[in-house]
């Protein structure tokens, strides 16, 4: 690497991270004022898990994200099935925009329109709209990873399968599915995070006693910004990091 | 009420069968039957339809017209998983999470055996193809000529009586190849299973087959045994296909008795035999190994020439030789017992036998 290149990988990296950084160094502050050092301490952490509104809208985050997870991984995965597996059929090109586009959507857009369609069929605002919200966003991300892994397996697996006698259930519950296993898994961890991170859609579609750990942070923050949501945020995205790493060498494995 | 079947029925009965892919028709009303325990090889080049005819049987694709049946039961409406016929994919198509015995024993499965028997017959096969000991490795730890041994095995795990095999030796180098060859003939004879095999390679066709099916663009032009094809292609596709065939154009002479027909050719009247209309265009072929060539004194009636080049290649002298018309004929010799050979540049005569000389329409 040229030395022109170094630095310029460094100052993108710096710019990338620096303040993820420098958010994480204070969250081991023993100052209770955000930008003066005060000497290293974990004391809020412990504050953060005695703070229990907190720790009640991470539950809520982890089961929605848990949940449109999984919506998301079927679905998304039915999705790519049906792009890959039925040739052009009619309306093929629309489908694959149709199921895209959430991708690229804005979320305000995403979340206001939700937001009328749960209020104009009625439906209770809570928990349960957040899942179909973030399930909605997530299946295209979802459909993307899978259908990359379809596009690279050998059809002629399948056929062998069906060849030796074995129903289509059994050619995709034995053949397809543990091949594309670690694809669906990438896929789902992608939808989880994605879920984790949502603030504005949720903030659309959530009604009371529905608070996700963004949302409730996103408030706290507009009261001013204290050393404990450093430490939220720390964990938070050490979570997220986690899971993408995860999902990276998932999807790194065996040219998944 | 179809009336019972003589014991001669064919194992595999293909009728009129039509596959078309939008404008392209890939099968073109082949009709074929095949006796139980031949290998027969579908011949062609690529694009010729023979691996979507082996398809078809196999049911990954749905004819738009005729009927398959196998010992006289109609399978064209069955799907690939209902029909008891099998097939050794191209790639082999091995399930790469699964051991080489799970791969072996896939089929197994609701063919009602215990699972001691089932056992039994993964460890037969492993043995028929010479596995032993490889039984729990993945195939990507497998050498090419083990993974199609896998593949072998895994397609005769269900005991069909009829095995479709598309290219079986074609991802394997030229030794292993021929040494694959035998013994994909051995198992064949002690099992007695009907094989269908598709390749583009004439040798390998010629070292397998009983019948040889030769493919043109979706059509099945001619089949019967390697050597009637070779010595009697009915056309010119056929007679290239095979091998090295020099082509004389010509015009047929009246039709004679004795079945010899006289063609007019630039080199001269050439004896040969075949049908055709008295005046019709026409070609002669004559495979290089059956012209005779002579020195300069050759005896009357032959035609005359001049060595252009020859090749020697061991057990024979390849050459060409260049007419006195202009055509270049290949020749293709066991070496003179004695004497020298004729050197590049001298006068030789050339003689065309009869029972060489085939007349193809033009």
């Amino acid at each position: 690497m040229t030395p022109f290149a170094r630095t310029a990988l460094g100052l993108a990296l710096a710019f990338l991270y620096a303040p993820i950084l420098v958010l994480i160094v204070y969250s081991f502050n023993d100052s209770k004022l955000v930008t003066v050092w005060g000497g290293f301490s974990t004391r809020w952490y412990a504050i953060l898990f005695a703070d229990g509104p907190l720790i009640a809208a991470a539950l809520v985050s982890l089961k929605v994200a848990l949940l449109s997870a999984g919506i998301a991984g079927v679905l998304g995965t039915l999705a790519a099935l049906a792009l890959d597996r039925h040739g052009r059929f009619r309306g093929r090109g629309a489908y694959t925009g149709l199921l895209y586009a959430p991708m690229v959507m804005p979320e305000v857009i995403t979340g206001l329109s939700l937001l009328l369609l749960f209020v104009g069929i009625g439906l209770d605002r809570g928990i349960g709209t957040i899942v179909i919200a973030h399930a909605t966003f997530a299946t295209g991300f979802v459909a993307v990873v899978v259908g990359a892994r379809l596009k690279g397996l050998d059809r002629s697996l399948e056929e062998a399968a069906a060849d030796l006698g074995a129903s289509p259930a059994r050619v995709f519950f034995g053949i397809t599915l543990p091949l594309i296993a670690p694809s669906v898994a990438a896929g789902f961890l992608l939808a989880f995070t994605l879920s984790l991170d949502d603030l504005v859609i949720a903030s659309f579609v959530s009604g009371p006693g529905a608070t996700t750990l963004p949302m409730r942070l996103y408030s706290q923050v507009r009261l001013g910004v204290n050393p404990e949501i450093n430490a939220a945020s720390t964990l938070m995205i050490a979570t997220v990091g986690l899971v993408v790493l995860a999902a990276s060498w998932l999807t790194a494995r065996r040219g998944a | 009420m179809p009336a019972p079947l003589p014991p001669t029925a064919p194992l595999l009965g293909i009728e009129r069968i039509t596959k078309r892919f939008g404008p392209q028709t890939a099968v073109d009303g082949v009709s074929l039957d095949l006796a139980p325990g031949e290998v027969f090889c579908l011949l062609g080049p690529s694009g010729c339809g023979k691996s979507t005819l082996l398809r078809l049987i196999a049911g990954f694709e749905t004819p738009d017209a005729g009927a398959i049946r196998l010992d006289g039961a109609d399978l064209t409406a069955l799907p690939p998983h209902r029909r008891p016929v099998n097939m050794m994919f191209q790639s082999y198509a091995l399930f790469p999470h699964m051991s080489v015995a799970a791969n072996v024993g896939y089929g197994l499965k609701g063919l009602g055996l215990s699972r001691k028997q089932a056992a039994e017959r993964v460890a037969g096969l492993i043995k028929l193809v010479r596995l032993e000991g490889f039984e729990s490795r993945r195939p990507e730890t497998l050498s090419g000529g083990q993974r199609q041994r896998v593949a072998l095995a895994r397609a005769l795990a269900r005991e069909p009586k009829l095995l479709l095999l598309d290219e079986p030796l074609g991802a394997l180098d030229r030794t292993l190849r021929e040494e694959t060859q035998g013994e994909l003939r051995a198992i064949q004879r002690r099992l007695g299973t009907g094989f269908v095999v598709v390749t583009h390679d004439t040798q390998e066709a010629m070292a397998l087959a009983d019948r040889i099916g030769v493919m043109e663009r979706g059509r099945l032009v001619q089949v019967g045994p390697a050597r009637d094809l070779y010595e009697r292609p009915a056309s010119r596709f056929v007679a290239g296909l095979l091998g090295d065939v020099n082509l004389i154009e010509g015009r047929l002479g009246p039709d004679e008795p004795g079945g010899l027909r006289t063609v007019e050719t630039a080199l001269g009247p050439i004896r040969a035999s075949g049908e055709g209309a008295a005046g019709a265009a026409v070609v002669v072929a004559v495979r290089p190994e059956r012209l005779v060539v002579g020195g300069a004194d050759g005896l009357p009636g032959t035609l005359q020439g001049t060595l252009v080049e020859a090749t020697f290649l061991g057990d024979r002298i390849r050459s060409r030789i260049r007419m006195a018309d202009g055509t270049v004929l290949r020749a293709s010799a066991a070496l003179p017992a004695t004497g020298p050979m004729p050197g590049v540049g001298e006068a030789v005569t050339v003689a065309i036998p009869a029972d060489a000389a085939r007349v193809l329409s033009a």
